[in-house]
């Protein structure tokens, strides 16, 4: 029988599967809002803004629910880069990912009681989570309340950088969904990490 | 019958008047490419010892004069509405007029002859209308659209153009803008000195007093939309032929769909930045380019690079997913 650890507690799977709805709403409405056209648009234009608005607004309470829960669980341990020669960790990973892998080679950092991520799967979720959460959630404030922005940046309208930022952060977190979706696929099984984020529990290698 | 008062004023002084008025106030003249304030806050007028005959009392909130029966100099509060600040007349499209030009010439009597009250005043068509050298302003297409407009359909005459556009102190404003801001705010005040003052309103109209903010609340992010776009944006209907559209439309027929500015071909582009759009166009990436140099439309304003890194970046990662996805298929069956 395949030995299995508890490494997804219904807290963080309650987190997890609201962060991917209201993730896929705001990508849809936000494509939608910035592609907009009087004779097609994905979602009506005035519709997009008050659903985007509504999920972004329930996307931050999901995220600092997150932020507080981690922490106060001691999740938050899984998120620091603690251990030593961590770049030759991380190219350790992307060659396994990039060769081994098709060698029928094992993971070079399996899931264990104490590993959660393997570093590479861990420096992305750093990225996403710690840096481009915090701005894209900053920058869509700004464009909820306009009047705060700076008007002029370098003689650059104030609002059209919060834009641009916002929307290069929304694109990297979208694609970050299509590549992590991906990668779940990476488990002893093809939907063993999806089974996981169900039912909180994960195969070990 | 207005023509008449034309006839009878001093046509040729009037005439290079108006010619040294287009010159300045439609930009012509090179000097007048600065804002309007700054040019003439160190001009005087040509007629300005003539016209203090006039601003002597009008130009002040009381007067005084001399009472032949007393025989006392007397003081008297000026009526509001015949106040003219010197200022304001001064850096104003009309600035380098005599009061007499437009007014009669027994003004300068006192008491004025109160026949004189009964005088139709003229309207913009009289003189710069069916005239070679303000053809491009189309001034005749102008008095067409505000006849059809809500204003002149529901007042009729009694709507003239001097209820938006004093003649005393209107300036022209968006095509020597140097601030956007400024200039929406410039103009949407004129439709705002009715609209949000209810003892004006009620001169023209008996509809019950209208509560802008609450009559707005359906549009996302109102102040901004307030301080960013000019009330025709969304009020009057667009004429390509004319710079500023002037048929406004009755409420029920005003812009309410986002995407008509929201999307790549922005109405903006067509109204508020007609002038911008005329003069300058950018090849620098970004479509509409113009609305980005002073605000940020969504759905108006897109980088073309960026979209198309954005479409490369996305399809690379779909393609290099798949060839990965098909070489595990393969090397796990070979296993």
């Amino acid at each position: 029988m395949t030995e299995k650890v508890y490494h997804y507690p219904l807290w963080i799977r309650l987190w997890h599967v609201f962060n991917a709805l209201l993730c896929l709403v705001l990508i849809v409405t936000g494509i939608s809002m910035q592609f907009s056209e009087p004779n097609r648009s994905l979602v009506p234009f005035d519709l997009a803004v008050s659903i985007h608005n509504s999920a972004a607004i329930l996307l931050i309470i999901n995220y600092l629910y997150f932020l507080i829960v981690n922490r106060l669980s001691g999740n938050r341990m899984h998120y620091k880069i603690t251990e030593k020669g961590y770049v030759k960790m991380l190219i350790t990973q992307f060659r396994y990912y990039t060769l081994g892998i098709f060698r029928g080679e094992k993971t070079p950092f399996p899931v264990s009681e104490v590993r959660k991520f393997n570093p590479l799967q861990q420096f992305a979720y750093i990225v996403i989570l710690y840096w481009f959460f915090p701005l894209i959630i900053i920058t869509g404030l700004g464009l909820f309340f306009p009047e705060m922005i700076i008007t002029r940046i370098f003689g650059i309208s104030g609002l059209f950088l919060t834009d641009l930022f916002h929307i290069l952060s929304g694109f990297v977190v979208s694609m970050f969904m299509i590549v992590h979706i991906y990668f779940c696929t990476m488990g002893t099984r093809l939907t063993s990490l999806f089974k996981g984020m169900i039912n909180g529990w994960v195969e070990i290698h | 019958m207005k023509y008449k008062y034309w006839r009878r004023s001093r046509v040729i002084p009037f005439t290079l008047l108006l010619s040294n008025l287009v010159y300045v106030s439609f930009g012509l003249d090179p000097a007048a490419s600065a804002p309007l304030v700054a040019d003439t806050a160190f001009t005087k007028s040509a007629f300005y010892d003539q016209n203090e005959q006039c601003f002597r009392c009008h130009g002040n909130s009381k007067y005084t004069y001399f009472n032949p029966v007393s025989e006392k100099d007397v003081s008297a509060t000026m009526c509001e509405n015949r106040v003219i600040h010197r200022n304001e007349f001064y850096t104003a499209n009309h600035r380098s007029f005599a009061c007499v030009d437009c007014h009669a010439a027994e003004y300068d009597t006192f008491p004025h002859p109160g026949q004189l009250r009964m005088e139709a005043p003229y309207n913009c068509i009289d003189c710069h209308g069916y005239d070679e050298q303000y053809a491009q302003y189309h001034f005749e297409e102008i008095e067409e659209e505000f006849q059809q407009s809500t204003h002149y359909t529901a007042n009729g005459d009694a709507f003239t153009c001097w209820k938006c556009h004093n003649p005393h102190t209107y300036r022209i404003n968006i095509r020597n803008s140097t601030s956007m801001q400024q200039s929406i705010a410039y103009d949407n005040q004129i439709c705002l000195n009715c609209h949000s003052d209810f003892e004006r309103f009620q001169l023209l109209s008996d509809r019950e007093e209208i509560n802008l903010i609450q009559k707005h609340e359906w549009l996302p992010n109102q102040g901004l939309h307030f301080s960013q776009v000019r009330c025709i944006e969304c009020h009057a209907r667009l004429n390509d032929s004319l710079m500023v559209a002037h048929r406004i439309m009755p409420k029920d027929k005003s812009v309410k769909r986002c995407v008509e500015c929201h999307s790549q071909n922005s109405l903006l582009m067509s109204s508020l930045y007609k002038f911008q759009a005329k003069e300058s166009r950018s090849d620098a990436g970004f479509l509409n380019s113009i609305i980005l140099n002073d605000a940020f439309v969504i759905g108006a304003n897109r980088n073309i690079i960026l979209n198309r890194i954005s479409l490369i970046v996305f399809f690379a990662s779909l393609g290099l997913m798949l060839m990965h996805l098909l070489l595990r298929m393969i090397f796990k069956r070979n296993d």
